[in-house]
């Protein structure tokens, strides 16, 4: 009985490593709609144009969005899902492209460019000149006085 | 047969537009003016022509003459009248022709304007006009004819613009019926608006090829064109606005802007366009930057035409389905041609444009506007990369990427924010000089007010936790920036509104009455600096704050979200008939109970329909709309015999309705901005500029 006891421990326990993720697989949880929902709009359908999956109406859209419900159901991770429908259809189901080969060129020329854009309007700062009457130029700022909104209603009644 | 009387008169119209273009260089070439008003007449005749085709084409839409091609592929005979109109711009051939149509209406208004003091422009005005008009035209006279009849050959039916050898006229018994999608109201003004807004900015770029061509290059070009440029950017932005409130009401995922290509298309022009109407103001008060505003209404153009490339060449499906498209590699060519002929023309009259004077100040206003005109190009590179790219990507390495939203709303969103920011500061500062000191005095008022506000928003989180989430930060930021651009633009609307009530002793309003009409242009830009301030703040709502959950319930059961609460009562399964009595669409409808902290709200009709003719359903949202937010349900799902339980997708949507709101006092600046003066050729702007007039007027 001494011997029995640890035997039928481990081989309890074993079971249990054995067949633990089968067992998670098969009966976890159903998952909700909102967890579904939550990987399939990461997704786009390589059928419908520009659609996020998880609001695609179309009949093989849904049918992506149960095999994502299957995956959840069998444990799978969320960054597992994208990589498995990266494997069947491409780079092309992920909203935006991967970090490497070619796809890098997206990310870095809109900088390039803007850097390039900074770089010529600090040239035309720098090429700047000093105002030659810095104080009359001013006035938007300054609160007009009545002598001069008199002024100001002349010039206006003139341009009637 | 009408479609031979209509596709004649296309070819006669495209006749006439190439005459145009003929008389028009040999006008110039020859110095005489009977050419030249030849040139002007044959683009006045254009409209009258394209008219004629365009209702030629409208007659057999409504007279469901199935025998043309282009009739059958967008209408059917359970389609209402009105829809049968507008389906004219629901299919390729149509919307091209409506294109044209457009365009030469604005080049009548062209020619009919007074060229008394700028003759020298006409022969190239009517000459950049027509070639685009001549473009358009060729497209449906070679590749796209609207008026393409059925023919039965002894190999079947095919569509032909001339009768095949032996073959008799086919007429099939009903058509396929307008996209669903295309049926909604939004969607039926906002193709026009945005062809309109597309059409008329090729009046002010044939302007600046005029400009360029004759060696004027003052800046009369600009003043000009300044109300067309403006109506060409209201029409523009209609077209966006109603673009998006179309994809909120009939697209069914909740939101207005998906960053979708075909979107784009029509933001690019936008974006060049704004960047253009900032840009030209430095020319106009300090004459800098000339060279800048002819690149960038070049660059508008192209946009223009390369939009109408993106959407019409099916280039965004694939560069495959581009290169077997007809009118693809046509476009391509035209874009090409007239993008390198605007920049030479440019690089020979470089010389021409230098700058009149120097920017002085880093904070002065044009300083300020260079700034802007830096974001909106960085926009644009962002946007414009992002579209091509995947078939870059698709022609290098033969496999396509898909470029979505999280990519343009990381890669634009701080350069929006810092729009939005420049948008509050530059109103303040002075041309030619500002200093940190009278920027700072100026500004200190609003934004004390707006940090008092925005004390009260971040207590408003801290009692209602569940709001908080992990963009918080950043709302906040975007909030503040926001609510401060409105207080400084309010506060110059109060500031020079009381110094003139003050001065003829009137009331407030009254006198910004009167300050706005004498100075439209600078009231209605603040208008619309209002407007965006509110459509930002919808923006940060909705893209921060927003919501969703789905469910599928059974009757009587209820769903939650942000505080609602949505019970399932009834789903109604019916039939829509025609005016004959046939079935014309299914519809699939839920009827829901709203409540919130226990008290009904009202019911909520979310509904499928399928329509029959296309064999297409379309998603009609049930919404409750209040200044908060809007409680979005979709019916996704449903069992229609037992009709025991359906699926909804819930959105909650803070603050969305003050992006519509946000649009509508945006459409009204721009109004007031691009309403005619009653005297536009007064005095040189420059040469006022320094008038105290120019304090409350804002010259």
């Amino acid at each position: 009985m001494k011997k029995t006891l640890p035997i039928l421990f481990f081989s309890a326990l074993l079971l249990l490593f054995v067949f633990s993720p089968v067992f998670a697989q098969s009966a976890g949880p159903t998952p909700s709609d909102d967890e579904v929902n939550a990987v399939a709009k990461q997704l786009f359908c390589p059928v419908c144009e520009n659609t996020p999956l998880d609001v695609c109406p179309t009949q093989a859209c849904a049918q992506w969005r149960d095999l994502i419900r299957l995956k959840l159901t069998e444990g799978w991770t969320e960054d597992q899902i994208k990589q498995y429908f990266v494997d069947q259809y491409g780079a092309r189901v992920l909203s935006a492209p991967p970090l490497e080969g070619f796809s890098w060129f997206i990310y870095i020329i809109p900088p390039i460019f803007l850097a390039a854009g900074v770089y010529i309007v600090f040239r035309a700062f720098r090429a700047m000149r000093k105002p030659v009457n810095a104080a009359v130029q001013e006035t938007p700022v300054q609160t007009p006085s009545d002598d001069y909104l008199r002024r100001v209603e002349e010039e206006l009644k003139q341009r009637k | 047969m009408l479609a031979d009387f209509g596709y004649g008169v296309l070819v006669v119209t495209f006749l006439v537009s190439l005459f145009a273009i003929l008389a028009a260089i040999l006008g110039q070439a020859k110095k005489s003016q009977k050419w030249v008003e030849s040139s002007r007449l044959a683009m006045l005749l254009t409209f009258p022509l394209t008219t004629l085709i365009s209702l030629t084409l409208i007659y057999l839409l409504v007279t469901n003459d199935y025998n043309i091609a282009f009739v059958y592929e967008v209408t059917s005979r359970a389609m209402p009248t009105y829809l049968k109109v507008t389906a004219l711009w629901g299919g390729q051939a149509g919307s091209l022709l409506f294109w044209s149509w457009l365009l030469s209406a604005f080049m009548t208004a062209v020619t009919l304007r007074k060229w008394d003091r700028d003759r020298e422009f006409l022969p190239w005005v009517v000459l950049v006009a027509s070639v685009t008009l001549a473009f358009f035209l060729a497209l449906n006279v070679f590749y796209e004819n609207p008026f393409t009849r059925f023919w039965q050959t002894f190999s079947g039916v095919q569509p032909a613009t001339f009768r095949p050898a032996g073959a008799m006229p086919f007429t099939p018994a009903d058509g396929n019926g307008l996209n669903p999608l295309l049926r909604h109201p939004g969607m039926i003004i906002h193709p026009p608006m945005l062809y309109l807004g597309f059409v008329s900015f090729v009046i002010p770029f044939a302007f600046a090829i005029a400009a360029l061509v004759t060696g004027r290059t003052d800046d009369r070009w600009i003043r000009i064109t300044r109300r067309w440029t403006l109506w060409a950017w209201l029409f523009l932005s209609l077209g966006l606005v109603l673009g998006g409130r179309w994809a909120y009401d009939v697209l069914g995922w909740g939101g207005y802007w998906g960053w979708d290509p075909v979107e784009i298309a029509a933001f690019m022009p936008w974006l060049a366009g704004t960047a253009f109407l900032h840009s030209v103001m430095m020319q106009e008060k300090r004459g800098l930057l000339k060279h800048w505003n002819m690149i960038l209404i070049i660059l508008t153009y192209a946009l223009v035409i390369f939009g109408t490339f993106l959407t019409r060449s099916g280039v965004l499906s694939s560069v495959h389905s581009f290169a077997q498209s007809a009118i693809g590699p046509a476009f391509f060519i035209f874009i090409g041609v007239t993008f390198v002929v605007s920049i030479a023309l440019l690089l020979w009259r470089w010389p021409s444009l230098k700058s009149e004077s120097q920017m002085t100040s880093m904070l002065s206003r044009e300083a300020l506007f260079l700034l802007n005109n830096l974001l909106f190009m960085g926009i644009l590179v962002i946007c414009f990369w992002g579209v091509i790219f995947p078939l870059i990507s698709e022609l290098v390495t033969g496999a396509k990427v898909t470029v979505g939203p999280p990519f343009y709303e990381r890669a634009t969103g701080p350069l929006f924010a810092a729009l939005v920011f420049l948008m509050g500061v530059a109103p303040l500062s002075a041309w030619g000089h500002s200093t940190l000191k009278t920027l700072g005095k100026a500004i200190f008022k609003p934004l004390l007010a707006a940090f008092l506000v925005m004390v009260a928003v971040v207590i408003y989180f801290f009692v209602n936790p569940r709001l908080v989430n992990e963009y918080l930060p950043y709302a906040l930021i975007g909030l503040f920036v926001t609510i401060s651009t409105g207080f400084v633009t309010l506060y110059e609307f109060w500031r020079a509104s009381q110094a003139r009530a003050r001065a003829q002793n009137e009331n407030v309003f009254l006198a910004l009455w009167w300050l706005a009409g004498r100075n439209r242009r600078r009231y209605g830009g603040y208008t619309i600096h209002l407007g965006v301030v509110l459509m930002a703040m919808g923006i940060i709502g909705i893209e921060m704050f927003q919501t969703e959950t789905q469910g599928t319930i059974a009757k009587d059961e209820t769903m939650s979200l942000a505080g609602y609460t949505m019970t399932f009562k009834e789903l109604q399964d019916f039939d829509l008939n025609d005016a004959s009595g046939q079935p014309m669409q299914n519809v699939a409808r839920a009827v829901v109970e709203v409540y919130k902290d226990g008290k009904m709200l009202g019911e909520l009709y979310p509904r499928r329909d399928y329509f029959y003719d296309a064999q297409q359903p379309m998603t009609i949202p049930g919404v409750r709309s209040t200044l908060q937010d809007d409680f979005y349900v979709l019916l996704v799902d449903w069992q229609p015999i037992s009709s025991v339980g359906a699926t909804f997708k819930i959105y909650h949507n803070p603050l969305v309705n003050w992006l519509w709101f946000g649009s509508f006092i945006f459409i009204l600046g721009t109004f007031i901005a691009a309403w005619p003066d009653q005297d536009p050729e007064l005095a040189p702007v420059r040469a006022r500029k320094n008038s105290p007039a120019a304090y409350l007027t804002g010259d």
